[in-house]
Formats: C-alpha cells, sequence, structure tokens
C-alpha cells in the first residue's frame, strides 16, 4: 500500500463530507470509511506515490510504504510542508537520517495575478499576440518569420 | 438502484482537464472572454491544485528558449526538435510554442515558482534549453493564477472539479460539447459548448509495465493519464497524426526517478554492466540513421537505442555512474573544507531533484542503502508512454497559427483539429514534441486564444439532438447497471456476465505488451504481430460493451479503460501503415529494419471515421519552415 492512513492519528477531518486527502488525491484513491470514520486508500497499486494526501493531511495521517514488490523495506520520507519551503526527513533502511529544507514559493499562498504585473492591452483577437505580450517576453514584438 | 440528474451546463469555451496545458488556456481564455462577454467552464478529473503530469511537482523547466537574452532563437528550437524526431515535426507549431515559451516561464516567475538564478541573477540553465527549479509547488501555483483568472469573468467563469468527460457531443460536422459524470456523486453533467479545448493529457498504462505487483502505479508518467484526449478527439472524426510515436524514458530503474540533473547538471556517464560507455563503443550504428543519427544532441529514441543493444546482447544492466560523476565535482574543489561544503551542496540538488518530483525514487535509495557517491545505481528503459508534449509526437492533427500559413498548414483558427470548434493543446496536439511542462502552458494559452476567435465568428450555440444524449447517458452508466443485475450470480469479480475494469486494463496491456513491441518483447514487433494484436483488440473492444462497475470509482476506471483502448488501437494500426522503422528506440519493426526516407519521411495520419465506423490513413507532406 503506497500511501496509508495511520488509524490512530486519522480523525477523518472531523465528519465533514470528505477529507483533505479524498480532496486532493490526483487518481480518487483516497476515500473515507464511514463506518470507522477513517481515510483509506482503494487501490494502492494504482497509486503513484506523489504524497499530496501525505502533505495536505492536518493529523499527519497518512504516510507512504515504499512499493512492496521492489523496495526493500524499512526506509521512509516524511515531508512538513509550509507555506514557504517544505522539510524532508529522509530515514534509510540502515537507519541513517538525512533531512533537507528547499523552498517551495517566493510569495504569499493565493497572491498569483494572471497577467503577473506584465503589461496587457494588445486588443486584437485574431494576431499572434498572447495577452501579457509582448511585454511578458521581453521583446518589442512577437517574433514571427517573414 | 441508482438514481442519476443530469446537470446541464451551457457554456461558449468549455476546456476539458487541470493540467499545465488547461491551466494556460484558462489564464489566456479569461482575458479575451472578459473582453468579448464570454463564457469559460473548465472541467477536470481531479482538483486543478495537483491535477495532470506535474501533480507531484518538477524540477526543471525544460523548454525556456531564452529570446529575451540572446540565448536561443525560435529557430534553434525548430532544429533542436526537427532531428529528435528523425524529421518528422510539424514546424510551424513547434516553432509557435518556442517563440511563446518564455513568456510563461517569465510569468511562473512573478507568480512565485522559485528558479535558480546565479550570481548575476541570470537563471541557472540544467541544460541548454532548461532551467532548474525548486519545482514542489510549481502545479499549485500555475493553478493558482489560472483559477484567479477564471474568477475574474464572476458568474462568467466556471470550474468543475471531480467531473469525468467521457464523450464528445456533436452537431454534424462541428462540436457540440461534452457529456460526463460525477466521481463522487450520481450525477450526470451535459455541457453545450460553442468551442470545446482539449487538454486531458497522454495515455499510461496502455502497455503491461515492469513491475509485477503493487508497483504497479509507478509508471514515469502519472496513471491517470489515461488516453482521453485521444479518445474524445478520435470519436468526434477529428484527423491524428503521429499516433505510432509513443515514448520510452530511459530512467532511474523501477522507481523512474529522473536523470536530466545527472545527466546534464552532474556530467555522468551511462555505462554497461562492464564498464563499456555504449554511446562510445557502438557509435558506428548512428550512421544507420543518419543525417539524424550524426547530429548532435543525438536524438532521445537513437541514445535509447544503443542501450538496448547492450542490453540485449547480456551486457546489462546499464548504469548511471553517479560515483564518477560525483568525485570529479568533488575533487574540482581546491581543499577539504571546500570538498566538503560542495559534497553538501551537491548532494541536497540530487535529492532535491527527486523529492520534488519521483518522491518514490528517494524511498528506492533510502530503502537500498545508496551512497551515490560510492556505489553506481540502475538505468532502464520504461515501458511505452503517449505523451505528444515530451520526445513522443502522438496527438491531434492541428491547424498552425496564420502568419506561418504559407510555410505550414492553417485551416482557420489556431489548433483548431479537423472537426470545427475542437482545440488541442499540451499533449492533446500531436507532431509538436519537446513542450514538456511550460511550452504546454504556452500551448493552452494559443490554444484559447484560437478558440475564442473562431467562438466570436461562430457565435452560435450548436443543436444538440435529446435523442442522441439520452442513449449516450445510458451508455454511459451502462457498466453499473450490468454489474447491478448481474452481481448476484457469483459471490465475488469472477462473473460470466462482466468484466471488471482491472482486468480489462491487464488485457489491453498484455496485448500491446506481447504484440505491439512493449517491454517483454524487447519493443520489437513485425506484421504478422500488429495483426495478431488488432485481432485480439477487436475482440476486447466488443467485449467492452460488458464492462462491469460496482460504483462511480469503478465506473471512470472502466471508461478510462475504453479510452486507452481506442488509444491502443489508432497506435497499433499507425505502427502497421508505417513501413519501415525509425524511431528504433521507441519501437523496432523486425520485418522493416531500416529507415527508408524516400517513402516515409511524412507523418502518417489516421482518422476513424464516425459514419463508417472505418479507419482511414494517410500520408502528409512534411513541409520545413525553415532551413
Amino acid at each position: 500500500m503506497p500511501s496509508y492512513v495511520i488509524m490512530e492519528k486519522c480523525d477523518g477531518c472531523k465528519g465533514q463530507d470528505k477529507t483533505a486527502c479524498m480532496h486532493i488525491c490526483p487518481n480518487d484513491l483516497m476515500v473515507l470509511n464511514k463506518e470507522t470514520m477513517k481515510g483509506y486508500n482503494r487501490a494502492p497499486e494504482m497509486c503513484w506515490e506523489c504524497y499530496n494526501c501525505v502533505k495536505i493531511c492536518p493529523q499527519q495521517a497518512v504516510d507512504v510504504r515504499g512499493y512492496a514488490d521492489f523496495v526493500p523495506m524499512g526506509a521512509s520520507c516524511v515531508p512538513l510542508r509550509g507555506s514557504e519551503d517544505i522539510m524532508w526527513t529522509v530515514k534509510f533502511r540502515n537507519g541513517t537520517l538525512k533531512r533537507f529544507k528547499f523552498p517551495i514559493r517566493t510569495t504569499p499562498e493565493g497572491s498569483a495575478v494572471p497577467d503577473g504585473g506584465w503589461e496587457t492591452g494588445s486588443d486584437d483577437l485574431k494576431s499572434q499576440v498572447l495577452f501579457t505580450e509582448p511585454s511578458s517576453l521581453g521583446l518589442p514584438a512577437v517574433p514571427t518569420i517573414k | 438502484m441508482h438514481h442519476f440528474e443530469t446537470v446541464e451546463v451551457t457554456t461558449d469555451l468549455l476546456i476539458i482537464g487541470g493540467g499545465m496545458a488547461a491551466c494556460g488556456a484558462a489564464t489566456e481564455a479569461a482575458y479575451w472572454a472578459k473582453k468579448h462577454g464570454l463564457k469559460v467552464t473548465v472541467v477536470d478529473k481531479a482538483v486543478m491544485d495537483r491535477s495532470g503530469a506535474v501533480a507531484m511537482g518538477l524540477s526543471a523547466l525544460n523548454q525556456y528558449v531564452g529570446i529575451r537574452d540572446g540565448e536561443n532563437t525560435a529557430e534553434d528550437y525548430v532544429h533542436y526538435v526537427r532531428n529528435d524526431l528523425m524529421g518528422v515535426s510539424r514546424e510551424d507549431l513547434v516553432y509557435d510554442i518556442a517563440r511563446h515559451v518564455d513568456s510563461s516561464v517569465h510569468l511562473f516567475e512573478k507568480w512565485g515558482l522559485p528558479i535558480w538564478k546565479d550570481e548575476n541573477g541570470k537563471y541557472v540553465h540544467e541544460g541548454r534549453w532548461q532551467l532548474m527549479i525548486n519545482g514542489e509547488s510549481y502545479k499549485v501555483i500555475v493553478a493558482e493564477a489560472a483559477k484567479n483568472a477564471m474568477a475574474t469573468l464572476g458568474e462568467n467563469g466556471q470550474i468543475f472539479e471531480r467531473v469525468f468527460i467521457v464523450e464528445p457531443l456533436m452537431d454534424g460536422d462541428r462540436v457540440a460539447g461534452a457529456i460526463g459524470f460525477d466521481v463522487r456523486e450520481e450525477k450526470i453533467y451535459v455541457f453545450k459548448a460553442k468551442a470545446v479545448l482539449c487538454a486531458m493529457g497522454g495515455a499510461v498504462h496502455v502497455f503491461k509495465p515492469r513491475s509485477t505487483g503493487e508497483g504497479l502505479g509507478r509508471s514515469w508518467y502519472p496513471p491517470f493519464n489515461t488516453g482521453s484526449s485521444a479518445y474524445f478527439t478520435l470519436k468526434s472524426g477529428c484527423e491524428m497524426t503521429c499516433q505510432e510515436v509513443r515514448f520510452i524514458p530511459v530512467r532511474f530503474k523501477d522507481a523512474y526517478g529522473p536523470v536530466g540533473a545527472w545527466f546534464l547538471l552532474f556530467k555522468s556517464r551511462a555505462t554497461n554492466a562492464l564498464g563499456g560507455e555504449y554511446m562510445v563503443e557502438r557509435a558506428e550504428e548512428l550512421k544507420n540513421w543518419a543525417p539524424y543519427g550524426l547530429a548532435k544532441p543525438i536524438p532521445a529514441n537513437l541514445r535509447n537505442y544503443l542501450g538496448m543493444l547492450d542490453v540485449n546482447e547480456g551486457k546489462g544492466p546499464l548504469l548511471m555512474r553517479t560515483e564518477e560523476a560525483l568525485k570529479k565535482i568533488i575533487d574540482a574543489a581546491p581543499d577539504e573544507k571546500a570538498r566538503k561544503k560542495k559534497m553538501r551542496e551537491v548532494e541536497s540538488e540530487a535529492w532535491e531533484d527527486f523529492l520534488d518530483m519521483t518522491i518514490s525514487q528517494a524511498i528506492l535509495w533510502a530503502g537500498s542503502n545508496i551512497a551515490p557517491e560510492e556505489q553506481a545505481s540502475e538505468i532502464a528503459a520504461c515501458e511505452p508512454y503517449f505523451i505528444g508534449s515530451h520526445s513522443g509526437a502522438s496527438g491531434t492533427w492541428v491547424s498552425g497559427p496564420e502568419d506561418l500559413a504559407s510555410k505550414g498548414y492553417f485551416w482557420g483558427y489556431n489548433r483548431m483539429a479537423t472537426i470545427k470548434g475542437i482545440f488541442c493543446a499540451g499533449d492533446a496536439s500531436g507532431a509538436s514534441s519537446h513542450k514538456f511542462s511550460d511550452g504546454s502552458h504556452a500551448e493552452g494559452r494559443i490554444a484559447a486564444k484560437g478558440a475564442l476567435a473562431f467562438i466570436v465568428d461562430n457565435n452560435t450555440q450548436p443543436n444538440l439532438d435529446a435523442t442522441k444524449v439520452e442513449e449516450l447517458k445510458k451508455a454511459i452508466m451502462k457498466p453499473l447497471e450490468l454489474y447491478e443485475q448481474t452481481k448476484g450470480i457469483s459471490d465475488s469479480d469472477v462473473n460470466p456476465n462482466f468484466i471488471k475494469p482491472m482486468q480489462f486494463m491487464f488485457r489491453l496491456q498484455k496485448i500491446m505488451d506481447e504484440y505491439v513491441g512493449g517491454v517483454s518483447s524487447a519493443f520489437t514487433t513485425n506484421t504478422k504481430a500488429l495483426e495478431r494484436g488488432l485481432t485480439l483488440l477487436a475482440f476486447l473492444k466488443e467485449d467492452a460493451d460488458k464492462l462491469g462497475a460496482a460504483d462511480l470509482h469503478e465506473l471512470m476506471r472502466c471508461w478510462e479503460n475504453v479510452h486507452r483502448m481506442w488509444q491502443a488501437e489508432a497506435h497499433t494500426r499507425t505502427v502497421l501503415f508505417r513501413e519501415e522503422t525509425r524511431w528504433p528506440g521507441y519501437y523496432f519493426r523486425a520485418d522493416m529494419p531500416k529507415m527508408d526516407d524516400k517513402n516515409w519521411k511524412v507523418f502518417a495520419n489516421c482518422r476513424w471515421n464516425p459514419k463508417t465506423n472505418e479507419w482511414e490513413m494517410s500520408k502528409k507532406e512534411i513541409k520545413p519552415l525553415i532551413d
């Protein structure tokens, strides 16, 4: 089971109609068991190990166990994703630990302005000029071949 | 019993998909739609924050031309793609993406994507065209801009998530919308649209993967790319191109972690198990594939091929010589202190490369106690994928831009397919390889602008045949009904009345693997094998009518596999049609083992005719855009 739910940590996202892991899974694998009120991965063999359920879980109740058909046991990669960076703890089979921290974005969440502040204004729907061009290209005009 | 509610949505532009191309399309469409008072609707089978091939993140932007700083020109990019695809590319499309892609990259940076910079404030290149990024949240950021753009349209901009589109809706020779269902609630969605922009990605799990168990999901391209773009355009009667040009990446074995940083940034060599460097020892072979084989960079499929020749001769496993590359980098530092610092830096870069985009590879290395500075790691050819945005080329045959019409291919609107009102971008548009994530975003923008120009010129809502819509609703729900009616006769999924989607997928994969040149046939096929494959596909197609689904999730799986099956058939027929071997590292036609430029330096196109239910194959001329 590539991603799996740690039963004692999962609170089923407190009885909401869908859990955070269900919301995010790009392959529609995470489900809430309405009887136990715990999430689970319904088809581990279709899991890409994208870790989106792990990163989004508010209880840190989802982890990944490497694919059993080719990964030797005992390793883990645990992320802690903030608003500016992500911390990874990589545990080796032999016990070695490595920690890494990488930036994830340079702007506040939600702040992406569609035109990025580039000048818009070409109003010709039939031209080759996209809405932020040529300004966002850093060129006087969109290149073409004469 | 199932009680489906029908939801009808009437819009102007319908964008199907949620990945990079769809996000580019939504961002661009919102601007022009607002100016012209038009509606835009996005429908995604997942959630845009993390849908599509960049769902996990990415560690590089693979297409940056750098026109602004005089690094390269769009013409340079055309030369690169032409050669990498062995002469077969739509140069008008490739040029068009290359002239716009930097614009998307500059937007990403403003939106908050961390792009590595050097001490002079210039982007850090991984290779000539590649930029290094801290890309864990790449997709989140790009989706955020798209959603913010859609929000500027108010009620004219709607996003539907977790809705899976099954079929196109047609009005004669024009598209009229699309039909699908909610994968979480019993709702059928009927979208009526004046134009539809296809951006549902490529196809994975058409061929049997190398994995034998749980690792089935660890495909290199994501398992949720299920051939939906190809199906939508095929079923509406669009002409398709390069359906034979699948892609087989060579990656770190089993977890399929990226090799780009190792080859390009750390300058690592690949060797066979005996230490022989196949790119050097087999250089003579490249002459057989001239002129492409003799140009630099050597086409991806030929690099694959030379490695495959070693493996077939029993010289495997192939190895990425990480230990050698790191030693060279570390030894170049002047003293012990600098060496330690460099080691830490490179180690962090190497692990980030995996953790940003293929976390499984980090687990595999950690689980195998890999210290890359001490030991080499295995690389191998993955299974075949359909991905027109990377080094494959499969997709729909689309119009190019008007200003390049005299030297290209133009029929009215940029990126329109041969069916009126259908537009394609990213993996959905063919013969325009090497657009990757950022070029797909740029192409989404191009296609959206083309689609809105079409809508302004054809501003009438197409008619929908209500009887046909009812028929489609019934057909879409049939797997649920069949399962419901017949499940009682057995106590398990072993039931003579239906086939569950997983077993159906395995059957498809086995056919493709054994007859159409998958992993277990060493990517080799021949006429007889292809014909046998088509016979078996015909049985499978009949049995698609007996797919059974226990719930909405399985219903999506059923239709995803029907989509894959059509991609498989288009591929098999086109491999059969092209009577030569042109991309030997992607597939090898054993009975026609040589490249035949005289007869086959052409596009191999195909079309399924909805009226006759027959496949039409054709050759299309390759028109160079530049010398």
